[in-house]
């Protein structure tokens, strides 16, 4: 038990960072809450990271445990490279939201509540046997109770024609506001926000800013508030700056890459959670020429994509996991006609429908290996949510560079995580070339190679005498006929792999941060980023120099000096939100080597604190 | 000025180098010359032309043309192409398909892309059976048919391609025998000529595994009097004699004779093709003596990548953004000093 004194005086406090976490009902507003509070502290300099975490059902019965939606913000005056474990401010709209959150609170920290929530049948729907909010079992927090309904309903009972509903949908404004006066924070984003998004009701921008108002001079004037907290700006890297989604920066990722490279974009899509905001984000810029088609299933989605690829157009298709599975013999046609193709796979919770809105690392495997025959593909994972953008163009600079599909991985956490992203114009994006062949010239042959990368050259239709047929049957070597040799199958099976381990010269090396070499090499891939470097940086910080950190991008090929970088440590330990499957991939790859491992397989990103234990287990 | 003049093409421009492998006395062959000579008289470049197929034995056919083309994985040649035409418009592209190949595995597909109205062009080479994998029944295959997987006769009731088709908001059927080249050939031009979807189900014998499936309507014997070959515009009459005719009674199609009973050519329903209401294009494909082969239904519509071109030039004139870079550095943006 904490003895700890509370002090219910106010005073500011100036922090370097702190952790937020919003919950309520899916109906509650949380995630815009959040996204609220990110944005307008991101704009005021800090650096953030957020994370939302909410049910797969729409709107699941209200006041329920599982129907808790909660987004949680990091933000600071330093280096912020997750949204955090534990959270030092907990706002709750509901007694299941707090039920289902408590856990993660700091003890001694505070939590608001919405005491109107906290009814009778509330409290049973969140399984309570007494209100916690009186029998004591919330003694080790600071709690701040507050009538937020009855404060909201009587902020706005002078705005005539404004229905019931409307009235307590807008109860979440109340508690930001709230928050931003704790942590000095202005309104004006939020209410130029409330102006642009419900324009055509002007109502609705009234009742919003009034009751974000309300909250903050509630704040201003109640002593129930212990603190005011300023976090000062963070020291970044000076540019112009904008908050992302992972989902969001993928799909302008492809734009800039069809820019570049100077291709027509085809997007072809079939809705499955969490890959669906990628489509939903490219469908609105028609603008561009971009070309959609919302197919009507998953495998229509890929072959459509596929024809388009064919045509000449730099072809995309995004999916999550059971999604990826369906369209697996498709790109083995894409992989065995050699045509640039690339397939997003958002990963979440699995097997079968799994968690869909849930993260984790478990279709790497899958990628790999997920098609019948010899049938390699380049796989590469981008590992935050800016970087989705430079990986959207990798992939895409690959897959036309190298005349085979790219599969990009990214996965719930960084697809709907959000972070400052110091914007990239295209003119900074590098160059992508192409194999395009445009005259028809004699002793042309579609499987003639580029010696270098051995692309195949591409000769699309609409170009007069370079007619020719390709397909899923193994292709001669040269003519790309269809040819039953033996020793041509061989051959081919051979070459296309080839193909793919030479993309090796076209990828930046491996690169291990904080420490060189050591006693202990932490390796991760794609979307724990974040939680790894937080939690090597912190131990170095501690004095442990002897810890490095070395992140994959690029799982197939692997970067060429991978080798050197393994044996540089004395122990390697392979993190992932798996059972094992990268380690399990490094252990084909290079023998001599013992990969331990920490896996976690809960739905959920890295805890900073289980891994800093975990390493320094392996150190002392 | 650049020139958009068409060479004078043969069907030799169109037949590939290699060798044509499928079993003798096929139907395919005759579809095959009929398609390379019905190129030659579309307008269109052979650099334009392209062949989309799934798996099977049709769909080995996009091997001997030589024009663009691929040969996909079964059952998806509709949305591989719905991707070529939509990727590049331009271009003349042909869906070649069986009847398990698009009304079983691909039988998703098939629909959606009736449904959407892209200018393609689907050939359905409908033999109700599974050739390549050496006999199996079909979707259409017929109740009682005795195949490699239904040794004591098939207890699965069939799809009527144009049935579907046009339930699936088809606006171009046509159907025709495989043994009748020249009227085959001329369907495959007005297929092309017509914007939008179009599918041509071809009545093709199987020598092998299940020959003869179609005789009682195209035998040489018996294809005038069992086929009402159908033109739009023109009165519905067939038979050797020129002398029976179908008339609308109530609310079934009835096989009358001219002359018989005071029923004079005036009486005869005459062929529109062109009517949105599909019903009596659906009660055609009901009747079975005779069957109805020609156009049955040819209704212009917008197409998909018509409507798709309209969105996005609006959308362009509605949108301040040229360049991606305009995006990247719109809305809520900040500078860090």
């Amino acid at each position: 038990m904490i003895t700890a004194k509370i002090n219910h005086k106010p005073k500011v406090e100036v922090l370097e960072a702190v952790i937020i976490r919003f919950v309520g009902d899916s109906g509650d507003g949380m995630q815009l809450t959040g996204t609220q509070f990110s944005d307008t502290s991101a704009m005021f300099g800090n650096d953030i990271a957020t994370f939302p975490n909410f049910p797969a059902e729409i709107r699941a019965p209200q006041g329920s445990l599982y129907g808790v939606s909660g987004f949680q913000v990091h933000i600071g005056n330093v280096e912020i490279t997750t949204p955090g474990d534990n959270v030092d401010l907990l706002v709750a709209m509901n007694p299941a939201g707090l039920k289902t959150n408590l856990h993660a609170v700091k003890p001694g920290h505070t939590i608001i509540v919405d005491t109107d929530a906290f009814t009778k049948k509330n409290l049973k729907k969140a399984e309570y046997e007494s209100n916690p909010l009186d029998d004591g079992s919330l003694e080790n927090y600071r709690v701040i109770e507050v009538s937020m309904t009855s404060l909201t309903k009587e902020a706005l009972k002078d705005v005539v024609g404004l229905d019931n509903k409307s009235i307590i949908r807008s109860k979440n404004m109340f508690a930001l506001g709230m928050v931003y006066w704790m942590y000095d924070r202005s309104t004006d984003h939020t209410i130029k926000f409330f102006k642009k998004k419900f324009k055509s009701n002007p109502l609705i921008i009234e009742a919003n800013t009034k009751v974000l108002n309300t909250g903050y001079y509630f704040a201003e004037t109640m002593e129930l508030i212990p603190n005011a907290y300023s976090i000062s700006p963070a020291k970044m890297a000076p540019g112009t700056y904008r908050i992302i989604m992972g989902n969001t920066a993928i799909a302008w990722g492809f734009l800039a890459a069809a820019e570049k490279s100077g291709f027509e974009l085809f997007v072809a899509s079939y809705p499955i959670t969490p890959a669906s905001d990628i489509f939903n984000e490219l469908v609105k810029h028609k603008h561009f020429g971009v070309k959609t088609l919302q197919a009507e299933d998953e495998i229509a989605a890929v072959t459509s994509a596929i024809g388009a690829s064919f045509a000449g157009n730099l072809a995309i298709t995004m999916t999550s996991g059971p999604g990826l599975a369906l369209k697996g013999e498709a790109i083995g046609l894409a992989m065995i006609i050699e045509m640039p193709l690339v397939v997003v796979n958002v990963q979440r919770g699995g097997p079968s429908t799994g968690l869909p809105t849930k993260t984790e690392q478990s279709d790497l495997l899958q990628s790999l290996y997920g098609r019948n025959g010899e049938s390699p593909v380049i796989i590469i994972a981008a590992s935050t949510p800016a970087n989705c953008f430079d990986f959207a163009f990798e992939a895409a600079k690959l897959t036309i560079e190298h005349m085979t599909p790219v599969i990009l991985l990214s996965d719930g956490y960084i697809a709907n995580g959000s972070t400052p992203w110091k914007i990239k114009s295209v003119a900074d994006m590098p160059e992508i070339s192409n194999n395009i062949i445009n005259n028809a010239k004699e002793n042309w042959h579609p499987y003639d190679r580029n010696e270098n990368t051995l692309a195949r050259n591409w000769a699309i239709p609409g170009t007069p005498g370079l007619e020719h047929r390709v397909g899923g049957l193994e292709k001669d070597r040269v003519s790309g006929n269809v040819s039953y040799i033996p020793e041509n199958h061989e051959y081919m099976t051979k070459i296309r792999a080839e193909k793919i381990k030479r993309v090796q010269n076209n990828i930046p090396e491996l690169v291990t941060e904080f420490a060189d070499t050591g006693d202990l090499l932490v390796i991760g891939w794609g979307g724990t980023y974040g939680s790894l470097y937080t939690s090597v940086k912190q131990l170095q910080e501690e004095g442990y120099s002897n810890i490095g950190l070395a992140h994959f991008n690029y799982i197939n090929p692997l970067p060429k000096n991978t080798e050197d970088v393994l044996k540089r440590f004395k122990k390697i330990i392979v993190c992932e939100l798996n059972t094992g499957q990268f380690a399990k991939v490094l252990n084909i790859n290079f023998n001599g080597f013992e990969f331990l491992q920490h896996n976690k397989i809960q739905g959920l990103p890295f805890g900073n604190n289980e891994l800093i234990q975990k390493f320094k287990q392996l150190v002392k | 000025m650049k020139s958009t003049a068409v060479k004078e093409y043969t069907y030799k421009d169109f037949t590939s180098d290699q060798e044509v492998r499928w079993c003798p006395g096929c139907d395919d062959y005759v579809i095959l010359r009929a398609m390379q000579k019905a190129l030659p008289e579309m307008g269109v470049k052979k650099e334009d032309v392209v062949f989309i197929s799934g798996i099977g034995c049709s769909s080995r056919f996009p091997y001997y043309m030589d024009t663009y083309g691929m040969h996909g994985i079964h059952g998806r040649a509709p949305a591989i192409a719905t991707g070529v035409k939509l990727a590049n418009p331009n271009l003349s592209v042909w869906v070649i398909t069986g009847d398990g190949d698009s009304l079983a595995i691909g039988g998703n597909h098939f629909i959606h892309v009736l449904r959407r109205n892209i200018d393609l062009n689907i050939i359905l080479f409908n033999n109700e059976i599974y050739g390549l994998t050496k006999g199996q029944f079909s979707p259409t295959s017929l109740v009682g048919q005795k195949t490699k997987s239904s040794p004591y006769g098939n207890t699965q009731p069939p799809f009527s391609v144009g049935e579907l088709a046009i339930g699936a908001q088809a606006r171009f059927f046509g159907r025709i025998g495989g043994n009748t080249p020249k009227e085959m050939t001329q369907i495959f031009i007005e297929s092309e000529k017509f914007k939008g979807t179009s599918l041509i189900e071809i009545l093709q014998n199987c020598p092998i595994y299940n020959d003869g499936c179609f005789t009682q309507y195209t035998g040489k014997a018996v294809r005038e009097d069992m086929q009402l070959f159908v033109e739009h515009g023109k009165p519905m009459i067939f038979g050797k004699e020129r002398d029976k005719g179908i008339v609308l009674n109530g609310l079934k199609l009835e096989v009358v004779t001219i002359g018989k009973n005071g029923i004079t050519q005036e009486d005869l329903l005459v062929h529109n093709a062109k009517e949105q209401d599909p019903t009596l294009h659906q009660m055609l494909l009901r009747i079975k003596n005779p069957i109805v082969t020609g156009i049955i239904r040819s209704f212009d519509d917008l197409t998909l990548e018509e409507r798709d071109k309209e969105q996005i030039a609006e959308e362009k004139s509605n949108s301040n953004f040229t360049k991606i870079d305009d995006l990247l550095f719109s809305g809520d943006i900040y500078e860090v000093e």
